[in-house]
């Protein structure tokens, strides 16, 4: 059967009307990963016998019995610990680690039925914005195998854009659901910091990690959260949503008002970028909603901020990968303190050490106050900024990218002109905001995204007017690569 | 190590010495996970992901765990912060699974809060308590290989996270001690509360409390000295002893003209000496920063009134309760009150004897003297207070003289028998003295000329009605055996003389 | 900027080990960083308490009740050098 054009939504319209059955549908993503996954590298580990094994059981139970997601397939992040399946977060320093417990979200996936066809690539940790600081493969953007998808979450976006899965879980620390949907054309939300339970997502920077969806529309992306949201007893800064978010019906914006965040829009994004952009503006006129230009100033620290609280925490949650108890060993080692220095080194790839040492430094003695404590109130500036903005405004909207994916290699020699690329989604976790990317065109061919971003616990709105936008743009075409000929 | 220090050397310094104590809280499970507390299990069975520390788990906070912490603060007069937050400490070792301490750092449970020991010299000692905070434990290494089973000697070491994650309560006291004995009487004293509060099985072999002080010296007037922090002092004699070894080795480094290096420092019990364990590690930056995997706490006033309500009745109460309800003196009130068992022993004895001035004598006097040099806990004596009053009685009703009932004490401890068989088994209750009891029956003889005459005249039976006489005179405490020869003596002389 | 001495201190206490080469790219891309971020330490936000959580929350707690935990073999099936149920770890310092 021919995937590419399924939705999750489809898939289970499908299943339910027994046109195909679960290990049938299963099968033909396999099939499809087999054929597209060579080039565009998004999977680390695709388990088929296990997802048709589960699928297989799925077909067992009578159709009347089944639950509605039931026999589902979708792809995970490799941040995400699935019991019994390799969870490596893209680092040779996880290679082999086989998590003996479900995060909660899997847990929650597992219950539903849905089936895991395999585990996604990544910026090892979760760092990076390219998917080339995965330790084991570089993904390709699926729009141009030349390309970036973007990333931490590159594996998760990429295999959506090319059909390998029908929907995937990423997380996005400061923009990696959001950046890589953006570069690949499809739609990435980042829930309200604490919608979703982070027990079991291989922590980056424990105050803005946030597990969200990839999915190629704006329906799969609520239906995906409500699947996972909630309040989790083991994640103590888990709250859940005040209500299910449901289906997003909304067709106009009439009543809305969106504020254009004046300084995500100035010299740093690419004129295609902006064009876009602003096409997107007069789509939200059009459709009866009312956009105005809305200054934050303090989001010009948002990058400043985000580069110290982020290695601050990572370089304390990645000291546990210490070759005691799980994980890459080095081989030999004189004493204990060798084993630590050896194993870490060997572990870790550049970008994850640049950033341990930046957090290590930025913590250690004499510089706390001036470093971490000042990136702390520089965030509740930016706190203070986005409740003004939402005092006078439903929501707030930028582009997600500065720029369209950029050429594999092109970044990778100037870190900080890599964390630069992030302006736009950065404040929105620093703040614990909801946001959504959705496609709002092209530049030069490739897929150029548009940032909505709501007040907290606002996933139910926000979603409705990204569906709005997203039924009067129909942008959410697949990429070349897609095309049924293509996976041959 | 080589000689000690001279007197002279010696008393010209003062040490200056805070102690940090780890109470291991009771509570069924963990600090930050469900695994069970439990002690002696085979290792890495009491364990899960989150106290093991695997990629991506997340602590909660056991409500116990700070109902519990909460209860010690308010025993030692902390006031309970508004808004208390942990931190992480980040240091790698192979106890601690995820490299960095779930611990409290600027804003801990309980602040500024004292601690009055009472001192064997019936002085009292006030020790400022400047903070209490909750903490999770780090794991066990067993050092193998090598000769020594030591950490400096073995080949490798063996990790296991049973213990790790166990609640903590540490109470950090202020510089106010200033030698051993009074260390040890804190830490003594620190024990007694918490075990009266129920919140730790305070055993020091079993690692559930355990001590490191900071100690320095100065010359008295002189600022503070540098302080060393001394580890390793598993038992209240090591305590003492460590200190000892250590301030004598800071005295003697400093006469020598040597100057102290703020370092930790082991005490080793097997030699009895410290020895300082310097690292090609730097020195501990431990890069404190609030846990963002968990939230605040604020415990607001009902909560905090809630669990002072049900606190047990405190040493300070109880020592100004006991002096007020018996008339003891502040002394021996406070010596009472400072050891729960003991005051509570106390309590029931005067209670059974109505003599609590008697009762608080023997229970600090020889009752103490004796579980002191036998080392057992109120709880595992011989005597019961049942068994002590009925020595008191004996005292009381003139049966026994002070110095008899001390021995007769001595075989009750021994022998575990009851005071009244202990006395008639031995005589000992009797008045045996020849010439007490002669003066006795001779005044007895003088003032019954009738039944005297009597007697004389051949009738023996008389004779009853003397020894009874003589019983009734002295209570039934004479010798009867002496009593009969006295009688017959004095009836008969009467007769010669006649 | 941050000096050699100091990238030196800041691997030590993060167990890193960079060679030479290592060291002469990451000292200057650690520099432009830090040179970056001190942009804030030269903002007067005296006024602000610093923020840990965006969404306050406060008093999340568990009831102390046991939960099951792993085995011995679960426990340790990660561990690179296992014996007895222990994780063995070289020699201490
Ligand atoms: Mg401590
Ligand atoms: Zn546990």
């Amino acid at each position: 059967m021919d995937v590419t054009t399924l939705t999750a939504h489809r898939c289970r319209e499908l299943l339910a009307a027994g046109e195909v059955s679960a290990v049938e549908l299963t099968r033909a993503y396999l099939d499809r990963i087999a054929a597209t996954d060579g080039a565009v590298q998004a999977y680390l580990a695709v388990d088929a016998a296990g997802a048709v094994a589960a699928a297989a059981a799925v077909d067992a139970k009578p159709r009347g019995e089944r639950l509605p997601w039931e026999g589902v397939p979708i792809g995970l992040k490799d941040v995400l610990c699935v019991k019994g399946m390799e969870t490596t977060c893209g680092s040779r320093i996880l290679k082999g680690y086989i998590p003996p417990y479900d995060a909660t979200v899997i847990a929650k996936l597992r219950d539903a039925g849905l089936i895991f066809l395999g585990k996604l690539n990544m910026d090892e940790f979760a760092m990076g914005s390219s998917t080339e600081n995965s330790a084991f493969q570089t993904t390709r953007n699926p729009w141009d195998l030349d390309r970036v998808p973007g990333g931490s979450s590159g594996g998760s976006a990429a295999c959506v854009a090319a059909s390998e899965a029908p929907w995937a879980l990423g997380t996005d620390t400061g923009g990696s659901i959001r950046q890589p949907a953006s570069l690949c054309g499809v739609v990435g939300l980042k829930p309200t910091y604490g919608a979703v339970s982070r027990y079991g997502l291989v922590a980056f920077a424990s105050s803005l990690d946030q597990i969200g969806s990839l999915t190629r529309d704006v329906r799969d992306a609520a239906a995906l959260l409500d699947l996972i949201a909630g309040r989790d007893p083991r994640d103590s800064t888990s709250i859940g949503l005040p209500e299910p978010v449901g289906e997003p019906g909304r067709t106009s914006l009439e009543g809305l008002r969106f504020g254009v965040i004046g300084e995500l829009i100035g010299d740093a994004c690419e004129p295609g970028v902006r064009e876009v952009f602003d096409s997107a503006v007069d789509a939200i006129g059009t459709l009866g909603g009312v956009c105005e230009e809305v200054s934050l100033p303090s989001v010009e620290r948002g990058i400043a901020a985000y580069y110290l609280i982020a290695p601050s925490e990572a370089s304390s949650n990645l000291a546990r990968f210490d070759g005691v108890r799980y994980g890459h060993r080095t081989a030999e080692s004189e004493d204990l303190y060798e084993m630590y220095v050896r194993t870490r080194s060997e572990g870790f790839g550049a970008e994850v050490k640049r950033r341990i040492m930046i957090g290590t430094y930025a913590l250690s003695a004499g510089y706390y106050d001036a470093y971490y404590a000042q990136a702390q109130r520089t965030r509740t500036l930016i706190i203070q900024d986005f409740a003004r903005a939402f005092a006078a405004f439903d929501f707030l909207i930028s582009p997600t990218s500065p720029s369209v994916a950029f050429k594999i290699g092109e970044r990778t020699a100037d870190p900080l002109s890599m964390y630069l690329s992030d302006l736009c989604t950065i404040p929105v976790n620093l703040a614990a905001l909801p946001g959504i990317s959705i496609p709002a065109g092209f530049s030069a061919g490739l897929p150029v995204g548009l940032q909505i971003i709501g007040p907290h616990f606002s996933e139910r709105g926000m979603l409705g007017a990204a569906h709005a936008l997203e039924h009067h743009l129909r942008v959410n075409v697949m990429p070349p690569l897609a095309a049924p000929e293509a996976a041959r | 190590m080589s000689a000690r220090p001279t007197g002279t050397g010696r008393e010209r310094w003062e040490a200056v010495i805070g102690l940090e104590i780890h109470v291991q809280l009771n509570t069924r499970t963990k600090m930050f996970c469900g695994c069970e507390v439990t002690f002696g299990e085979p290792p890495n069975t009491r364990v899960c992901p989150v106290c093991l520390g695997h990629p991506g788990v997340l602590p909660v906070t056991n409500e116990k765990a700070v109902e519990y912490a909460t209860r010690i603060a308010l025993a030692l007069d902390c006031r309970i912060a508004d808004r208390t937050i942990f931190h992480r400490k980040n240091y790698f070792y192979p106890d601690l699974p995820k490299a960095y301490q779930i611990s409290q750092y600027d804003l801990p449970l309980g602040i500024g809060g004292h601690l009055h020991v009472e001192l064997e010299d019936g002085s009292n000692l006030r020790v400022g308590i400047t903070r209490v905070h909750m903490e999770e434990d780090a794991g066990k290494l067993i050092h193998a290989g090598g000769a020594s089973g030591r950490i400096d000697g073995a080949d490798y070491s063996l990790a296991d996270f049973n213990r790790g994650g166990t609640p903590l309560v540490e109470v950090v006291s202020e510089p106010d001690i200033s030698t051993p004995d009074q260390a040890r009487a804190y830490l003594v004293q620190l024990r007694n509360l918490v075990e009266q509060l129920g919140v730790s099985d305070v055993n020091m072999e079993e690692g559930s409390l355990r001590c490191d002080a900071n100690v320095s010296v100065r010359k008295p007037g002189d600022p503070l000295g540098t302080k060393t922090e001394l580890k390793n002092m598993n038992s209240f004699r090591f305590l003492h002893r460590g200190l000892e070894a250590e301030i004598e080795r800071q005295i003697e480094a400093l006469e020598s003209g040597e100057s102290i290096v703020q370092e930790t420092v082991h005490f080793d019990p097997a030699t009895g000496t410290v020895s300082t364990l310097r690292s090609k590690e730097e020195a501990h930056d431990y890069r404190y920063f609030p846990e963002p995997d968990l939230t605040p706490i604020e415990l607001d006033a009902a909560y905090v009134e809630r669990v002072r309500a049900g606190l047990p009745e405190l040493p300070a109460a109880r020592k100004e309760r006991l002096a007020g309800q018996y008339g003891l003196p502040p002394k021996d009130a406070g010596l009472l009150a400072a050891n729960k068992p003991l005051g509570d022993y106390f309590e029931a004895l005067a209670g059974a004897t109505g003599d609590a001035r008697t009762s608080a004598n023997w229970v600090l006097g020889d009752f103490s003297a004796y579980l002191n040099t036998a080392g057992l806990e109120v709880a595992e004596c011989p005597v019961t207070v049942a068994a002590l009053t009925e020595l008191l009685g004996l005292i009381a009703d003139g049966t026994l003289s002070g110095k008899m009932a001390k021995e007769v004490f001595e075989t009750m401890t021994s022998t575990g028998e009851s005071a009244r068989s202990i006395v008639a088994e031995r005589g000992l209750g009797q008045i045996s003295d020849a010439g007490e009891l002669d003066a006795i029956v001779a005044r007895i003889v003088a003032a019954n000329p009738g039944p005297a005459e009597e007697f004389r005249q051949g009738r023996d039976r008389v004779l009853g009605f003397f020894v009874g006489q003589v019983m009734k005179e002295t209570k039934g405490q004479a010798n009867p055996q002496m009593v009969n020869d006295l009688l017959r003596k004095h009836l008969g002389s009467q007769v010669s003389q006649g | 900027m941050i000096s050699r001495q100091e990238v030196e201190h800041v691997a030590k206490l993060a167990r890193l080990h960079f060679d030479e080469e290592e060291l002469a790219r990451l000292q200057p891309e650690l520099g432009q960083i830090i040179d970056y971020v001190r942009q804030l330490a030269e903002l007067d936000l005296s006024g602000l308490e610093p923020t840990s959580h965006a969404v306050p929350l406060k008093n999340v707690l568990r009831p102390d009740e046991p939960v099951a935990g792993l085995s011995q073999a679960e426990a340790t099936s990660n561990g690179p050098d296992v014996e007895r149920g222990q994780f063995v770890v070289p020699r201490i310092g």
